[in-house]
């Protein structure tokens, strides 16, 4: 990927948006058959599945926990997902992710109703343009809420960061490579708390608290097109009734 | 890495915190004592050991030669490495790093990447070809609660204790170290917000924040661990705590 000249003209980004727009959304849920709940969603290039199991039986048998389920989140880049292909398997970057992912959705699943048991979300990275793991967690909340798993809250995310000064929402690779800051942000949007936060970069204290703010109200959008793609599974259809 | 914790410990240390104290005595924004001592390890070309309280953590730097990364074919690499050996805890077990310490790793490095505290395009030798790499490994002795931090430190006091590379092939008059990032991790129990959590504090803790901040106050890494949430104003807060708490850190890197 060759460094482009700027990253913004004229208040434009690259790709046309404004600094504080999401990209083009598009979330379906109960895309898997085999799968408990499972959800689709491509947040502007990213192509991102999310498949739950369980709860059922944990294997192996001592990670159960007598009083609550265990929540295992695995996040995947296929290897065809990246401009260079990437090895196989759990590199680092993953397993840290994972287990970022898990302390995000820890808050909002009811484990305790499920003692012994596991619960399994899988996400998978299909096609990757910067944010995949909010991407992820988007899917994900939308897959465990398919599976029928109760939760306090869904859990929406969107990253953040800071392009040649500004602060700009729903970063794409060229602005997450070369611009000066990313900060991926996941909040439970009816308590308007936050779950998962992490940042590398460079913000001051003023730039920091407008780009979480800024964060926040991006998660408010993607709530609703979350919320829209539940409602869609389960809408009656008229010629159904 | 979380150990079990009895419910009568973790509703005493819970019902403590409510009334602003802790089991050890301090208030809810007082470190333990902190010690860095420097280059005792004369096989690394910079080292430091750092402890807080019972809190131990040994940081070694080496710099060899290396291969750059291709997209980078100038600059020197930067590779951070946590082992959480079995010396250091009983819940800590032998083979392949695990998430805790890959996650630890990856903080540290963050910190000193972002902040751009080495200054890595002074390290090119041979562009395309050969690079200085700079290899930190953190080993945790003694965990005792709060390794982040520890570590954090002790890598940033590893990189200062470098002078001049004692290694064939060094041309450069100092090690081009400039930023001295601090990670501070701000725990939280119930609603309250505490610094450099103790063993037991971190195991009954809901969420913690780590927030690394240089020089100026500026934040070069954060992130956000356990299995808690935190609202806006105690992310606030815990900026403000960590901005703090970095600078008195900062202090042992004289």
């Amino acid at each position: 990927m060759e460094k482009p000249e700027k990253l913004m003209v004229d208040g434009k980004r690259l790709d046309g948006r404004g600094p504080e727009e999401l990209r083009p959304l598009k979330i379906q849920a109960g895309v898997l058959k085999r799968a408990d709940g499972s959800a689709y969603i491509e947040m502007g290039n990213n192509k991102v599945l999310a498949a739950v199991y369980g709860p059922r039986e944990l294997h192996p048998r001592h990670l159960q926990q007598p009083d609550t389920a265990v929540l295992r989140c695995k996040y995947n880049m296929a290897p065809f997902s990246v401009d260079d292909r990437k090895r196989p398997g759990p590199d680092r970057r993953s397993v840290e992710i994972s287990k970022v992912i898990r302390e995000a959705f820890e808050p909002v699943v009811f484990t305790k109703l499920y003692p012994r048991s596991g619960i399994d979300v899988f996400m998978e990275v299909l096609q990757a343009d910067a944010g995949t793991r909010t991407a992820a967690i988007n899917a994900a909340a939308v897959a465990l809420a398919d599976a029928g798993i109760p939760m306090r809250d869904l859990v929406s995310a969107v990253s953040v960061g800071k392009v040649e000064g500004t602060i700009v929402l729903d970063l794409i690779k060229e602005e997450d490579q070369y611009g000066t800051t990313d900060m991926p942000v996941a909040m439970l949007p009816r308590k308007k708390v936050i779950t998962l936060l992490q940042m590398d970069g460079h913000l001051t204290q003023d730039e920091f608290e407008r780009a979480l703010a800024l964060a926040m109200r991006g998660c408010e959008q993607i709530y609703e097109a979350q919320k829209a793609a539940l409602k869609a599974k389960y809408a009656t259809k008229p010629e159904e009734e | 890495m979380y150990e079990i914790v009895s419910s009568v410990k973790r509703d005493y240390i819970a019902d403590l915190a409510r009334q602003n104290k802790r089991t050890d005595g301090r208030t809810l924004d007082q470190l333990r004592e902190v010690s860095v001592e420097s280059g005792l390890i004369k096989s690394a070309q910079g080292s430091a050991l750092v402890k807080i309280g019972n809190t131990q953590v040994l940081a070694g730097v080496k710099v060899e030669k290396g291969e750059p990364f291709p997209d980078t074919p100038e600059s020197g690499v930067l590779m951070v490495n946590a082992e959480l050996r079995p010396i250091a805890a009983p819940t800590f077990e032998l083979g392949p790093p695990d998430e805790n310490s890959i996650e630890l790793a990856r903080v540290v490095d963050r910190g000193i990447r972002e902040s751009e505290s080495i200054d890595l395009d002074k390290l090119g030798i041979t562009p395309g070809e050969e690079v200085w790499m700079v290899y930190i490994d953190l080993h945790a002795l003694d965990h005792d609660g709060n390794l982040l931090d520890a570590s954090s430190l002790a890598a940033a006091a590893a990189l200062w204790n470098i002078k001049k590379p004692e290694v064939e092939g060094w041309t450069l008059d100092q090690f081009p170290v400039q930023k001295k990032p601090i990670a501070v991790t701000v725990v939280k129990i119930g609603d309250k917000l505490i610094v450099d959590p103790s063993l037991d504090e971190e195991n009954v803790m809901d969420a913690r924040l780590t927030i690394t901040t240089t020089e100026d106050g500026s934040i070069c890494a954060i992130q956000k661990g356990g299995t808690g949430y935190l609202t806006v104003e105690e992310i606030k807060a815990a900026y403000e705590l960590a901005r703090a708490k970095a600078a008195e850190l900062r202090e042992h890197l004289k």
